[in-house]
């Protein structure tokens, strides 16, 4: 049960058992995995209108330079300089405001963890770095390895993280927080909001345009309450939260990454900047390099299929039966209304329209691979003006 | 009429010496909505415990047992189509299949109603 003793419970906790949340284990936390309405409900609605998550338990901190130059330039260098042996993005590179998505990678090439980071709009030699819940340990304790006395890392993770997310989520938090529909995909900034400040990133884990929203515990509620007050926002609760990003052909990492996947294996190229790869400077770049250029043992894949779903750790077999990979997610797309799956097969058995199979309960299903991700992104890159 | 539980959350409605097999409300509610439903095979004999069917939620797939001993002699193809009658329905559209009862013995080791209410209290 949800009420385990060594459970954390997030800010929100009342709020989502008052609103019949099912409350399950996730990360060390309590979470709701669905409202009463239920995942399919949920997940469309975040698809039509509006979905507001609680991500309280993953992991948001500020790495600050100890001692800023007062050249902004010079200070955004200093502290990029200080997380780029830790990743494969290019954060020297960043713009004020902008946010990257990028991978902690082990001297063999292999994710520790993929995880946002990005470059203060306001203060020059700081950069916003959130990681994932079941990793945030050490990923943070590796962090503070790096920087020595050089920079501080800085939790956040004791307040709240929302996520709005849907075609009309931008448009709710504007009336709330006027200016927020000024950012594009992938950048972020500070609000002012209730007596608070916030930060607003245009990000999420859905596929859709859509807003993740840092604030303070004691505000927490009341943010809450005022987006659910809109008629356009409901609740969705991890449930959904997983369909919706395996729609999307998001990676879940501990599922679909792992500290034996590379960049290149998990489909996650662009995350490996041009300028870190001429330079060969990140963790792994041998084996990542190699196959950039060459061909990796494996590939992360999208697949239909046939019949019912394939969850993950089911074999995947090539048209005549013999296994050649693995699902690392699967389950029942409530926009397709089919069985999709995501999972690891040999390149040459990658490309889109290639016939295989999944054994589930013992029997060979019907399997294609397919382009991902299986629906459209609806990330919005330029402010409508 | 005689609708008997198990504990893993099957009903069995005897009429005569068949048994109607579905899942019960709670059941269902626990799993959420219902995506696919895996049935058995006409004519398969069943014994008690064995795993009769597949019932899958968005997140996860559970097994029904068979309540009882017997031959399987009608499935509910409608949810085939339509795995979402469990939810709807669970113990009127959404049964699953219909089981010929071979020991009607067996029955009475099985939970009543008000036995069954008590275990989900």
């Amino acid at each position: 049960m949800a009420e385990s003793a060594d459970l954390r419970t997030v800010v929100l906790n009342d709020q989502h058992v008052a609103l019949g949340g099912r409350m399950v284990p996730f990360a060390g936390y309590a979470l709701p995995v669905q409202y009463p309405s239920g995942i399919i409900a949920e997940h469309k609605w975040t698809r039509e209108h509006a979905g507001l998550f609680d991500v309280s338990h993953m992991g948001p901190s500020f790495l600050e330079l100890t001692n800023r130059t007062g050249d902004a330039e010079a200070d955004h260098a200093a502290v990029a300089a200080i997380a780029e042996p830790l990743v494969c993005g290019d954060l020297l590179n960043l713009k004020p405001g902008q946010l990257r998505y990028t991978l902690l990678l082990d001297e063999t090439g292999g994710a520790l963890d993929d995880l946002m980071i990005g470059r203060s709009p306001l203060f020059p030699g700081s950069l916003y770095v959130i990681v994932n819940a079941g990793t945030k340990e050490a990923d943070f304790a590796r962090i503070e390895a790096a920087e020595g006395d050089r920079a501080r890392l800085t939790r956040a993770d004791d307040g709240a993280l929302l996520a709005l997310q849907g075609p009309e989520a931008v448009a709710v938090l504007d009336a709330l927080v006027p200016g927020v529909s000024d950012l594009t995909f992938m950048h972020y900034a500070p609000f002012e909001w209730g007596g608070t400040r916030i930060i607003v990133s245009r990000s999420g884990y859905t596929g859709e345009d859509g807003v993740e929203i840092l604030i303070a515990k004691e505000y927490a509620a009341k943010l809450w309450a005022a987006l659910l007050a809109d008629e356009r926002v409901k609740p969705i609760g991890l449930g959904a939260r997983d369909s919706l990003r395996l729609e999307a052909g998001l990676p879940l990492y501990g599922h679909d990454l792992d500290e034996t996947v590379s960049p290149v294996e998990a489909g996650l190229r662009f995350a490996v900047s041009k300028r870190r790869r001429e330079a060969a400077d990140f963790p792994g770049a041998e084996r990542i390099l190699r196959e950039f250029t060459g061909e990796p043992d494996r590939l992360r894949v999208g697949l239909f299929v046939e019949g019912a779903p394939a969850r993950e750790g089911a074999e995947i077999l090539d048209a005549a039966g013999a296994v050649v990979g693995k699902v690392t997610s699967g389950g029942f797309s409530p926009s397709l209304s089919r069985a999709i799956a995501l999972g690891f097969v040999p390149p040459g058995l990658s490309k889109p329209g290639t016939q295989l199979q999944v054994s589930v309960r013992g029997r060979a299903q019907p399997a294609t691979v397919t382009e991902l991700p299986f629906v459209p992104h609806r990330y919005v890159r330029k402010a409508a003006s | 009429m005689t609708v008997k539980y198990t504990k893993d959350h099957e009903y069995i409605r005897v009429e005569g010496n068949t048994g109607i097999v579905g899942i019960t409300a709670y059941a269902q509610e626990q799993l959420g909505d219902i995506v696919f439903v895996e049935l058995p095979e006409v004519g398969r004999p069943l014994g008690q415990g064995d795993e009769s069917a597949v019932v899958e939620s968005v997140k996860a797939a559970s097994e029904i047992y068979a309540p009882v001993t017997g031959l399987v002699t009608h499935v509910n193809t409608n949810l085939v189509g339509e795995p979402g009658l469990i939810n709807t329905s669970p113990t009127e559209d959404g049964w699953i299949y219909k089981i010929e009862i071979a020991n009607p013995g067996e029955l009475d080791a099985l939970l009543d109603a008000t036995a069954y209410e008590k275990l989900i209290a």
